[in-house]
C-alpha cells in the first residue's frame, strides 16, 4: 500500500518525518542499511526525486549517513537518536497542548488529565 | 539540454483555438503532470509532439530535433483510446510491437505481464477493460524511450489497477527520460509528479514543482486545481 499524505504540506517533508519516526521507534535500528531511494519511493508510491530530497534532508540533519559505495545507513550516534526522539515527542506534545488549551484546560488540568489517562 | 521544447506553439481547428501560443521547456529525469479539464488542449498538445497533428504556428523540438521519424523513434506514446488489435493474442501483439519499435524490450514486457497471470496465448478480445489498460501501459513502458506521453492512463480502471499502473510507471521509467502524464484524476497521481502543468483554454497557466505548490499555497495540487477550474 502506498503511504498517505496530508494536503498542503510538501510531500518530501512528510516523507522525512515518516522516516524519522521509523528510526526513532526502532523500525530502522542504529547502523541499519536503508532501502535505496528507488525502492523506498516505490514502496511509498512517490516520485524518486522526492524521496531523494527526503534522504538529503535526513542526511543534513545527521540522522542518516551515506557510505560512498554501499548505500545509506542510520547513524549509530546514540546522542543524535535520543535528540531525534526528544524533537519528535516535543512536536507531538506541542500539538496536544495547543488542542487542550483550545478546550480551555489550565496547565494543572492538562497535567492531571495526562496522568489520569495513563492510570486508566 | 532540454528534452522537449516548444515556442509559440499554436493549433487552430477552423475558428477554434486549441493551443494558444505555448512556450515551454522540459528537462529530462522528470515525471510531469499535464493537468486540465476536458477540452483544454491536453490531447492536442500530445498529438503535436507525436507528429499526429501539424501546428498552425510555432516550433516544437524533441532533443533539439524537429518532429519526424527521428523523434518518433524515441517517443513512446500511450494514446487515450484503445489501440489493441482485438483479434491478436497477447504474444502476437508483442511480436507486432517488437517489429515496429527498435527500442522495445520484450523481456521487460514479459516480466511485467507475468504478475497479471495471463497466458500469452490469450486473445486480446477476451481480456477485461482493466487488463487491456495494463497491457497498453506495459508495452508502452517497455520501450527504452527518451520521452513517454501517457494520455489518461488511469481513467476508467479500478483503484487497485490504478495503483498497479502508477507503481509500474515509477519502477520502469528511465532516469534520463521525461514522462508526460495527462489526467484529471489528480489526487491519485500527485505524489509521483515532479512538476505540474495546468492547461486552460489552450494556455499553460502554471508550471511549477508539486512540492513548491504545496509549500507556496498550503494546498495540494488537487485542491488548487479544483479552485482554478471551478465551474
Amino acid at each position: 500500500m502506498p503511504w498517505t499524505f496530508e494536503n498542503g504540506i510538501p510531500i518530501y517533508r512528510q516523507l522525512t518525518r515518516r522516516i524519522m519516526v521509523l528510526i526513532a521507534s526502532g523500525s530502522y535500528k542504529p547502523g541499519d542499511k536503508l532501502p535505496s531511494v528507488r525502492d523506498l519511493a516505490i514502496e511509498a508510491g512517490v516520485n524518486p526525486n522526492t524521496m531523494q530530497r527526503a534522504y538529503s534532508e535526513l542526511e543534513q540533519s545527521g540522522v542518516i549517513y551515506t557510505e560512498r559505495t554501499s548505500g545509506r545507513y542510520v547513524t549509530d550516534d546514540l546522542k543524535k537518536l535520543t535528540a531525534l526522539r526528544i524533537d519528535l515527542s516535543t512536536e507531538e506534545i506541542s500539538r496536544l497542548y495547543s488542542e487542550l488549551e483550545k478546550l480551555g484546560l489550565s496547565d494543572d488540568e492538562i497535567r492531571k488529565a495526562v496522568i489520569d489517562y495513563k492510570r486508566n | 539540454m532540454n528534452r522537449l521544447s516548444c515556442t509559440n506553439l499554436t493549433k487552430r481547428y477552423g475558428r477554434l483555438t486549441a493551443l494558444n501560443g505555448i512556450t515551454l521547456e522540459l528537462q529530462p529525469g522528470k515525471i510531469i503532470g499535464l493537468l486540465g479539464p476536458n477540452g483544454s488542449g491536453k490531447t492536442t498538445f500530445i498529438k503535436l509532439f507525436n507528429g499526429l497533428l501539424q501546428p498552425t504556428a510555432g516550433e516544437l523540438l524533441i532533443d533539439g530535433m524537429p518532429i519526424g521519424p527521428d523523434t518518433k523513434a524515441e517517443v513512446a506514446y500511450l494514446p487515450d483510446n484503445d489501440f489493441l488489435p482485438e483479434y491478436m493474442t497477447i504474444k502476437g501483439f508483442l511480436d507486432y510491437y517488437e517489429d515496429f519499435f527498435k527500442d522495445f524490450d520484450r523481456k521487460r514486457a514479459e516480466k511485467l505481464l507475468e504478475p497479471l497471470g495471463l497466458p500469452l496465448s490469450q486473445k486480446i478480445k477476451t481480456c477485461s477493460k482493466g487488463t487491456k489498460e495494463k497491457i497498453r501501459l506495459i508495452v508502452t513502458l517497455s520501450r527504452r524511450a527518451k520521452v513517454y506521453f501517457l494520455d489518461e492512463p488511469i481513467a476508467g480502471v479500478d483503484p487497485a489497477a490504478r495503483e498497479y499502473i502508477l507503481k509500474t510507471l515509477v519502477e520502469n521509467y528511465a532516469e534520463d527520460a521525461v514522462v508526460i502524464l495527462s489526467t484529471h484524476l489528480i489526487s491519485d497521481v500527485e505524489p509521483i509528479l515532479d512538476d505540474v502543468l495546468f492547461i486552460k483554454n489552450g494556455n499553460i497557466v502554471l508550471h511549477e514543482e508539486t512540492d513548491s505548490i504545496r509549500e507556496r499555497t498550503g494546498k495540494s495540487v488537487d485542491e488548487l486545481f479544483r479552485e482554478e477550474f471551478r465551474c
